[in-house]
């Protein structure tokens, strides 16, 4: 039994975790070859880079939107304490995203990201999801939910729906010309929150 | 129109680095694979090039620039042609169904002598050129590329453009067997571009048949596509099929698509962002941090005059 309980405590982490291993490894290759396109990060690592971080970050958020649908649905309670982990994974490669975008294609510069922001709207939408990603990151300790009180904690934490609009917004903002792909996970989204204005399941969220 | 220029960039038969030369930097590496001393992961890619097929296409180097080529590998592997698919990838990945032989290029519209043209033909029309040009995305990233070609002004004075016309319009093939990506509706199809007839007069504006050398790849638009170095890289249309003379601003496959965000003139500015990013940096493949886009790309000296008076925040 001490495997299942490793499992019930890292799988998670781990599932979740690989793409940005994935990353880390393909940029160890795409470094010590000096050939960052057979490393699979294409002739630009850092676009590609940024985009598959923003990717996972959107795919973590519609992955802590389907645990309670599907927990409900299924009866699989034991479903219900991924939600949270999937929920930092989230934060993590949002952050990241954040990261890598201000400080390689922004050099750093808070001017020019504020003059971003102001300027583009995609921009302002990917910033937003973030900031609405920030207060549910903090408040996810156990001592965040006692000192909120559950109810409040819960209010607080509908701030993914609106993040998960952003971020599919977002998406679709950035690309060029008509892509399906944004619109896949932005339809997701929408089934997922959807989903949620049936009563049955509204109850118990 | 026909005038001659002599840039500060021109160059003599002496100035050219012999194809054998450059072209040997993949015996080098294909030897320190051999010895071991290159990690086998390298593999892959390095037999992409090395087993390139490609036929030689002989020409003399009439412009240089003093700037790191993009490799071989990232010009033939970091593409951006739709026709078969949007990632940057898929074009070296699925253009081998591009069929370049039969391959003819209409010329007429406003012309005098109207014609059609086989590939085969078109290459031994003129004399072959090596011209290194930067290319800039309009999407934020830039290669240095050394392409073989000839000036469109001398294909466009062979059909001897009529009094009336004031634009060049061009078309690249349609035929969604060979271009998958034209399944999607992506884009309207076929791409179509455009330039002002003195653009596509200007002694830069490069009709190009090959890269590094050699024959086009498929993914860089084989069989014939158009350079125009000063403009953002889409303006440059590949796999070209037609080519029509007209007295009007022709449609042109961007700004049919988002109006707002791709204008016909399409010039290289660092001062106009692209409504969703600034144009002021590009990162140049190979670079690690971005460095500052030129204005027409660096080619002011010889192309600004081709706008001067003209609001450039209006006709972006």
């Amino acid at each position: 039994m001490r495997t299942d309980g490793f499992l019930r405590r890292w799988g998670v982490h781990i599932v979740m975790g690989l793409p940005l291993l994935w990353l880390v490894g393909q940029w160890g290759m795409g470094i010590t070859t000096g050939d960052p396109r057979a490393a699979g990060l294409s002739a630009e690592p850092i676009a590609y880079s940024i985009n598959t971080l923003g990717l996972w970050a959107l795919r973590a958020l519609l992955l802590t939107l389907a645990v309670t649908p599907l927990r409900l649905r299924t009866r699989w309670s034991w479903l219900a304490p991924l939600r949270r982990p999937i929920g930092l994974w989230c934060f993590a490669y949002a952050s990241l995203h954040l990261t890598v975008y201000f400080g390689l294609n922004l050099l750093g510069s808070f001017e020019e990201l504020v003059q971003e922001i102001a300027k583009r709207p995609f921009i302002l939408f990917g910033m937003a999801g973030w900031v609405l990603l920030l207060p549910l990151a903090l408040s996810s300790t156990r001592a965040a939910i006692r000192r909120l009180g559950a109810k409040r904690w819960q209010m607080l934490h509908r701030l993914v729906y609106a993040a998960a609009v952003v971020a599919a917004v977002h998406f679709i903002l950035r690309v060029k010309g008509f892509q399906i792909e944004p619109w896949i996970h932005a339809g997701i989204a929408a089934m997922l929150l959807l989903m949620r204005l049936r009563p049955g399941l509204r109850r118990n969220t | 129109m026909l005038l001659r220029f002599r840039s500060p960039h021109d160059l003599t038969e002496t100035d050219a680095t012999p194809e054998a030369l450059y072209m040997d930097r993949r015996g080098v590496v294909a030897g320190m694979l051999a010895a071991g001393l290159l990690p086998q992961m390298a593999q892959p890619a390095l037999a992409a090039v090395v087993s390139s097929t490609l036929p030689p296409l002989p020409a003399r180097r009439t412009r240089a620039l003093n700037e790191e080529w993009t490799s071989f590998d990232s010009v033939t592997h970091y593409n951006n042609f739709y026709e078969f698919g949007t990632g940057k990838e898929d074009p070296a990945r699925r253009a081998g169904s591009l069929r370049t032989r039969p391959w003819t290029v209409k010329i007429d519209g406003l012309v005098a002598k109207p014609q059609t043209i086989d590939i085969d033909r078109l290459i031994r029309l003129f004399p072959l050129e090596e011209r290194i040009y930067r290319l800039r995305c309009v999407e934020g990233w830039s290669m240095v590329i050394p392409w073989t070609g000839f000036p469109l002004a001398k294909l466009l004075s062979m059909v001897e453009p009529l009094g009336s016309a004031k634009f060049v319009a061009f078309e690249t093939l349609r035929d969604p067997r060979q271009m998958p990506g034209q399944r999607s509706p992506v884009l309207q199809w076929p791409y179509v571009e455009g330039l002002r007839l003195d653009e596509a007069m200007h002694p830069l504006t490069l009709m190009a048949l090959g890269l590094y050398g050699r024959v086009l790849p498929n993914q860089n638009g084989a069989p014939v596509r158009l350079v125009v170095p000063w403009k953002y890289g889409f303006k440059s249309i590949k796999s070209i099929v037609r080519i029509r003379l007209v007295d009007r601003q022709p449609p042109t496959s961007w700004n049919l698509s988002a109006p707002n965000e791709y204008g016909f003139y399409s010039n290289v500015n660092p001062e106009v962002d692209h409504p969703r990013w600034s144009q002021a940096r590009e990162r140049r493949i190979g670079d690690w941090l971005p460095r500052k886009t030129l204005p027409y790309n660096g080619y002011g000296e010889e192309v600004a005059s081709l706008y001067k008076g003209m609001n450039l925040r209006r006709y972006f």
